[in-house]
């Protein structure tokens, strides 16, 4: 895949932009992880599509398992995306949270918006963030930004 | 190891960069992260110590334990109705139609939650209502198991029949106080629902008779008393919080025809069927009305206008808060505006109440600050909510059965803090909420609007309740255990008196004066206030 030949300009914004998603992913679940009180039942709860996925998965017995798992996926992915580690599981997961976001509050016409700091239409910052995951799956460019070529390296000069 | 050695050699400052680079930049958004968060948590915890609010709900009512006491119920109509199934009696067509519902929507609670309410040890024993339909009803409903319910013609003989310890009265609001005071005399305890009175003479007279009788237990049907957030209000008043209050906004918004007393007329009711005389008791004489008989909130001559049927939830929900009991003097004004039907009582009402020696204690220099004026606004063909705000010098308090507190931004108390920034205007410095996750369904808007000031439910840990359950079992407590209702005579005279001042000066056009050392409403030479008051003008 890297094989394709990017100028250094390019490589600089995609790891750019790799570098900012795992920021965002990473303060995310930062906040939440250090607030006992955080919840993500009242999002899920209000959601306005899949209600009866959302609000199971909302029920006393499940909300601590989703609120561990998805602050444990933030950090993670945050980790991933910023160190440069197994950037496409990384890419993936990321893709998988930001689809439930999107999916508990889309941006269809008709659905109640929530409080949103802007304006949208089918196309919400959530969906921008999962296809720019996908990209960076295409161009992980851990050997231009990134603790796995510790590893990379190591190959080539035992080689 | 060797080889390692050499790749490490091998590597340039710009390699480190590119392969560890990110390993600084994962801490310091950690760092950023949990040290906001702490900081954050540090500052909530130190505004909640510096105000020191005690959240706690008012104290539970005594046993039920003993002989059951026997009730009998005069008025068995909208409020009657609700008034029997907070004591456990729901009629059958009621049960009924929760049943259906519930079965179609699971949510509603509604059925779940009567049946699951604590039993009063009570016999419902008598009902007195001049409407057949609605007599029959409850002898329909309540003849069942070991509860025998028997009927009476009027409710003075319902209350000499021996046969009940204590009334509940749920008639119109010109009845309130003759069967209270014929009751009392009687040794019945009473429960009457608000307004206490439906004028200024039989307010002393009824005042009279409970002071004479110390062992009838007299309550007044201000259901809001039970309210989780009142003590956590008073709290608040008495920590200083708001500073001096000077302004307190209450209001009335609704905008449908239930919220403008257009109840439906039963189709059942005629001169055969209704006892009109005995509806009539002492207003005007009247020829047979079904108008006057079901929406006769609408005519003074048996209600008491926005001043006595909505404006005394509200002056009493702010009572038991500030305890400013009746005010020096009342303005009043407004007009029939939207509902232009024939009716009397006006349907767009300001009451504005002065308190010139009032203070909840300020922050500035002693003799600064001083008084107070209590505002009640009300339209029926509006519904945006206001919502009810106590404005103090260094605060203000949106009271509702949640409570929020803004600090004012010129604030003395609060000067500091504002200036360090450790809080800001416009952002709640405390917020009480006892439902806290419950979520709540309101089935209309005029129901939204009382759920909101606690008139129908509050909240136990946290717990959906009736306020009305827990209002009769206060008085129910007070019967078998002793003690004196939260919504006594005390409560009930100042609230009677200050609704009765906006009434006349609504009336007169003009300011009416209390007189505090001689107890009296201020008159001019020949002015007969009841006369005034109840004239259907
Ligand atoms: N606390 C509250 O939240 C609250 C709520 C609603 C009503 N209320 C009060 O309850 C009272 C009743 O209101 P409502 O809406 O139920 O009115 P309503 O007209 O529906 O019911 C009144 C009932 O009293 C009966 N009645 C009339 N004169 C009588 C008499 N002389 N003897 C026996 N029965 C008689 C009528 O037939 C009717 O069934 C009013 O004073 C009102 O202010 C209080």
């Amino acid at each position: 895949m890297n094989t394709q030949k990017l100028t250094t300009v390019q490589n600089y914004a995609l790891v750019l932009l790799r570098v900012l998603i795992g920021w965002h992913f990473l303060y995310e679940g930062i906040i939440k992880a250090y607030n006992p009180s955080w919840t993500s039942k009242g999002y899920l709860l209000s959601a306005s599509i899949l209600k009866p996925f959302f609000t199971w998965i909302a029920s006393d017995s499940l909300v601590s398992v989703v609120d561990t798992l998805n602050i444990v996926g933030l950090i993670a992915v945050g980790a991933s995306l910023l160190i440069g580690m197994k950037v496409r599981w990384g890419c993936i997961a990321g893709i998988l949270l930001l689809l439930l976001y999107y999916l508990a509050h889309p941006p269809f016409p008709g659905l109640p918006q929530g409080p949103a700091e802007g304006s949208y239409w089918v196309v919400n910052k959530n969906l921008i963030e999962m296809v720019a995951l996908w990209v960076i799956y295409q161009f992980p460019l851990i050997s231009v930004f990134g603790i796995e070529n510790l590893f990379l390296k190591k190959k080539t000069t035992t080689i | 190891m060797a080889n390692d050695n050499n790749f490490f050699q091998k590597w340039n400052r710009r390699d480190m960069l590119k392969t560890l680079g990110g390993i600084p930049l994962f801490g310091a958004v950690w760092y950023s992260g949990a040290s906001l968060t702490g900081s954050a948590k540090r500052e909530k915890q130190f505004l909640l110590e510096t105000l020191n609010i005690k959240a706690s709900p008012p104290p539970v009512s005594g046993p039920m334990s003993g002989k059951p006491v026997r009730l009998g119920i005069i008025g068995y109509g909208i409020r009657g109705e609700q008034l029997c199934r907070a004591l456990g009696f729901a009629s059958t067509a009621w049960l009924k139609e929760m049943h259906e519902s519930s079965v179609k929507n699971p949510k509603d609670t509604r059925l779940a939650e009567f049946k699951a309410q604590e039993n009063l040890n009570i016999k419902l024993a008598a009902i007195c209502d001049v409407f057949d339909t609605r007599a029959e009803k409850a002898l329909e409903s309540f003849n069942k198991g070991d509860n025998k319910i028997k009927r009476f013609r009027t409710h003075t003989e319902l209350i000499n029949s021996g046969e009940v310890d204590a009334i509940v009265i749920a008639a119109p609001d010109h009845w309130h106080a003759p069967m209270a005071i014929e009751a009392l005399n009687a040794g019945v305890h009473v429960y009457v629902e608000k307004p206490m009175t439906h004028n200024v003479s039989e307010t002393y007279i009824l005042r009279e008779t409970v002071l004479k009788n110390p062992t009838t237990i007299f309550a007044v049907g201000h259901q809001h008393r039970q309210t989780q957030s009142f003590l956590t209000a008073q709290d608040i008043i008495n920590k200083k919080i708001l500073g001096h209050v000077s302004l307190v906004e209450t209001n009335t918004n609704r905008n449908d025809d239930n919220g403008a007393w257009q109840y439906e007329i039963a189709d059942t009711a005629n001169p055969k069927t209704i006892d009109w005389d005995l509806f009539l008791g002492n207003a005007p004489k009247e020829d047979f009305n079904l108008e006057h008989f079901f929406r006769w909130r609408k005519w003074w001559a048996y209600g008491s206008g926005l001043s006595g049927d909505l404006m005394t939830h509200d002056y009493d929900r702010i009572n038991c808060i500030l305890r400013m009991g009746i005010p020096s003097s009342v303005t009043a004004s407004g007009g029939i505006y939207t509902h232009r039907d024939g009716r009397n009582v006006p349907d767009v009402m300001q009451v504005n109440m002065e308190y010139p020696d009032f203070s909840t204690g300020g922050s500035q220099d002693a003799g600064k600050e001083k008084g107070m004026t209590f505002i009640y606004s009300a339209t029926l063909g509006n519904q945006f909510d206001r919502g009810t705000v106590l404005m103090g010098h260094d605060g203000s308090m949106e009271l509702g059965n949640r409570i929020t507190v803004y600090a004012d931004p010129r604030s003395t108390k609060y000067a500091d803090l504002l200036k360090e920034q450790r809080i800001e205007a416009g952002v709640p410095i405390y917020q009480y909420d006892p439902s806290v996750n419950g979520t709540d369904a309101v089935t209309s808007a005029t129901a939204k609007y009382f759920a909101n000031k606690g008139l129908l439910w509050t909240y136990r840990d946290g717990k959906r309740v009736d306020s009305t359950f827990l209002h009769l079992r206060e008085w129910l407590s007070c019967i078998r255990n002793g003690g004196t209702p939260s919504c006594s005579i005390k409560e009930g005279f100042e609230e009677a008196i200050s609704a009765h001042m906006g009434g006349l000066s609504y009336k007169l056009g003009r300011r009416i004066d209390w007189d505090p050392i001689a107890q009296r409403i201020i008159t001019k030479p020949g002015e007969d206030l009841d006369a005034i008051l109840l004239a259907n003008k």
